[in-house]
């Protein structure tokens, strides 16, 4: 028979638990290793960023043994030019790079979707005077617009922020722009009109929630290019300032004492880890949401 | 398509005023006392030398004043007078200039010829280690800190294997040919001075090589796409049946036309560029714009900084009109699909 009927649930042995794992894991496969690193990476950082204080050995801004020593059994990954442990500020970084990620997307996201949304749903005046607005942000090259606006407000993390912000609103008003003036010619929207909806109820109900998936995926993406350009800005000096351990900042202490290599290494390699974990799971909530697009 | 150039062309005006009031209003929210750093802190108190300094520099009057005397001197070609080297920004950008396109052109090369021989493997070998492995390298190179790996890079072949010069354009002792283009590897020829030029080469190698391979990434995902798109197209089983080898179907047949949606990302490109450049010369000491532009930011030389995000401005502006330029000539159906 080609097609033979579903067996019942109550005729199918039950699998053991350690063998439903290797199944699930067999299941998913080399094609979810990506992002199952991605996970394991982004999760354990959050993890030891809120953790951190309770376990670690050393104090990140406070002599922890003899300066610049090599790696070694007390101190993994050496120590920098006052006697701090490198892997200890490194841990500690997560706690100042993940959060302006984070805070730096949110508003961007936040404010960048209502311009898109207002302009693409108007249209009219309204519509060429934000999206004019966007696209001379986006005339600036990313870093010159950043640097020139943590020079003007002053070198500091709040600051920095500020200016990724900036920086980053007017992409996601241009898709969001973009993906409602699609949404907008589909039935279901006559249909609503029609029906006499009102015009807020049309945007957030029927609009909105139809636009959200590419938002998702950019913003996935765009947690490594954020804690990049955040890091590279704090390494050039407008950033985070000293002592605090800022990976960006860490590097640039470390191309200070050049010879001594592994200052520089940890926080080199969690700006890689978070930057690549956000490269994968964004390819992997693409897949999710346009399968037609996975190769 | 020739039409949308056209509009790019008549809006570019407007951009170019927005991105100048823009960097003007920014300048003017600055928090630190420019006066510092053209008169030092010593001399604050001195009414004579404070009153004298602001004339001097422009820094007395209304702030429409000030942005009409801006806009004016800008339509002029006067950028204004840098703090720090007392010299006019744009002289100063002139004589960086050349530094900066010299490592930018090579690493664009780099980039460009890695990414797309990157992508034809992973297109060609699709799903197999082979592909994965061409992605994975394209990956790190968009993923790595380029002001990281330029350390470390640095670290590996200068400082413990010795195998190239450190940071700068020449041997410091090396005494620099006449400037005539400004790019090292062409003064070098046009001087004659085979040894310096292999001086310069050898110290380019790396700052290009980190830059091109942090570009790598977005060019072997743009290209890898279109291959596959082109290489599922009827003409290429056309070629495959009349027998064409492999790498003539993948070069001859799928690349031309693979490129061309691969050259939207130009512009994007453009600006990966000027980011790496701006951290890249930093770890470098590489005498260009960038660095230029991360001395006169520490500084609060605002007329510096200011200028460099204007340049830098109109060069993305062109890179894109440019791009889109490109892609009509590329694409014939663009040019009759106004």
């Amino acid at each position: 028979m080609l097609f033979s009927p579903p067996a019942r649930a109550a005729e199918r042995p039950r699998p053991r638990l350690s063998a439903g794992i290797g199944r699930a894991f067999r299941r998913l496969g080399w094609s979810h290793l990506p992002l199952i690193f991605a996970i394991v990476v982004l999760v354990g950082l959050v993890v030891i960023a809120i953790t951190i204080p309770w376990w670690t050995p050393y104090d990140p801004v406070a002599l922890a043994g003899r300066r610049l020593q090599p790696p070694s059994a007390a101190h993994w990954l050496g120590t920098d030019a006052l006697g701090r442990d490198v892997l200890v500020r490194t841990l500690y970084g997560a706690r100042y790079s993940l959060p302006i990620a984070a805070g730096v997307l949110a508003v961007a996201v936040a404010l960048g979707v209502a311009v898109g949304a207002l302009a693409g749903f108007l249209g009219g005046l309204i519509d060429n005077v934000l999206m004019r607005l966007a696209d001379i942000t986006l005339a600036f090259p990313p870093v010159l617009l950043a640097m020139a606006i943590a020079a003007s407000l002053g070198p500091g993390l709040v600051n920095t922020a500020l200016a990724l912000i900036i920086v980053w609103w007017p992409i996601y008003a241009r898709l969001m722009r973009a993906q409602v003036l699609n949404v907008k010619k589909l039935d279901h929207v006559d249909a609503a009109i029609v029906g006499g909806v009102k015009p807020g109820r049309l945007l957030f109900r029927h609009i909105m929630p139809l636009c959200w998936s590419p938002i998702f995926v950019n913003m996935t993406m765009d947690v490594g290019q954020v804690i990049l350009l955040a890091a590279g800005l704090s390494f050039i000096g407008l950033g985070a300032q000293p002592p605090t351990p800022e990976w960006g900042q860490m590097i640039a202490e470390g191309a200070s004492n050049f010879y001594c290599w592994w200052i520089a290494l940890g926080p080199g390699m969690a700006i890689f880890l978070v930057s690549l974990s956000s490269n994968f799971l964004g390819d992997a909530l693409r897949d999710v949401a346009d399968p037609r697009g996975r190769q | 398509m020739l039409k949308v150039v056209v509009r790019r062309l008549l809006v570019m005006p407007f951009l170019l005023l927005g991105i100048v009031t823009a960097t003007f209003l920014l300048a003017q929210f600055t928090k630190g006392n420019p006066l510092i750093s053209i008169i030092g802190a010593r001399n604050l108190d001195n009414a004579e030398i404070v009153a004298a300094a602001k004339a001097r520099w422009g820094l007395d009057g209304s702030v429409p004043e000030r942005y009409a005397t801006y806009v004016w001197n800008l339509a002029h070609g006067d950028l204004g007078t840098s703090f720090r080297t007392k010299q006019p920004v744009l002289t100063d950008l002139a004589q960086r200039l050349p530094a900066t396109l010299e490592l930018v052109i090579c690493a664009m090369i780099i980039g460009a010829v890695g990414g797309i021989v990157l992508a034809i493997v992973s297109a060609e070998f699709k799903n197999t280690f082979a592909d994965h492995l061409a992605r994975l390298v394209a990956l790190l190179g968009s993923c790595l800190p380029v002001f990281w790996l330029g350390l470390i890079a640095l670290f590996l072949f200068t400082v413990q294997t010795q195998m190239l010069p450190g940071p700068g354009r020449l041997d410091i002792r090396a005494v620099p040919p006449p400037a005539v283009t400004g790019f090292m590897l062409v003064d070098t020829l046009l001087a004659g001075n085979w040894g310096a030029f292999v001086d310069a080469l050898r110290h380019l190698v790396l700052p290009a090589l980190v830059l091109g391979w942090s570009v790598m990434g977005i060019i072997t995902r743009m290209v890898r796409a279109s291959m596959l798109d082109v290489l599922g197209q009827d003409y290429i089983t056309m070629a495959r049946a009349k027998g064409a080898g492999r790498l003539r179907v993948l070069i001859h047949h799928a690349l031309a036309n693979a490129l061309i949606p691969a050259l939207t990302i130009l512009g994007f490109t453009f600006a990966y560029l000027i980011t790496g450049s701006v951290l890249v010369e930093t770890i470098f000491s590489w005498p260009g714009i960038g660095s230029y532009a991360v001395d006169a930011a520490r500084s609060l030389d605002y007329p510096a900084i200011t200028g460099v995000t204007i340049i830098g401005g109109l060069g993305f502006l062109i890179a894109n009109l440019l791009t889109d330029i490109a892609y009509a000539v590329a694409d014939p159906r663009m040019r009759e699909a106004g």
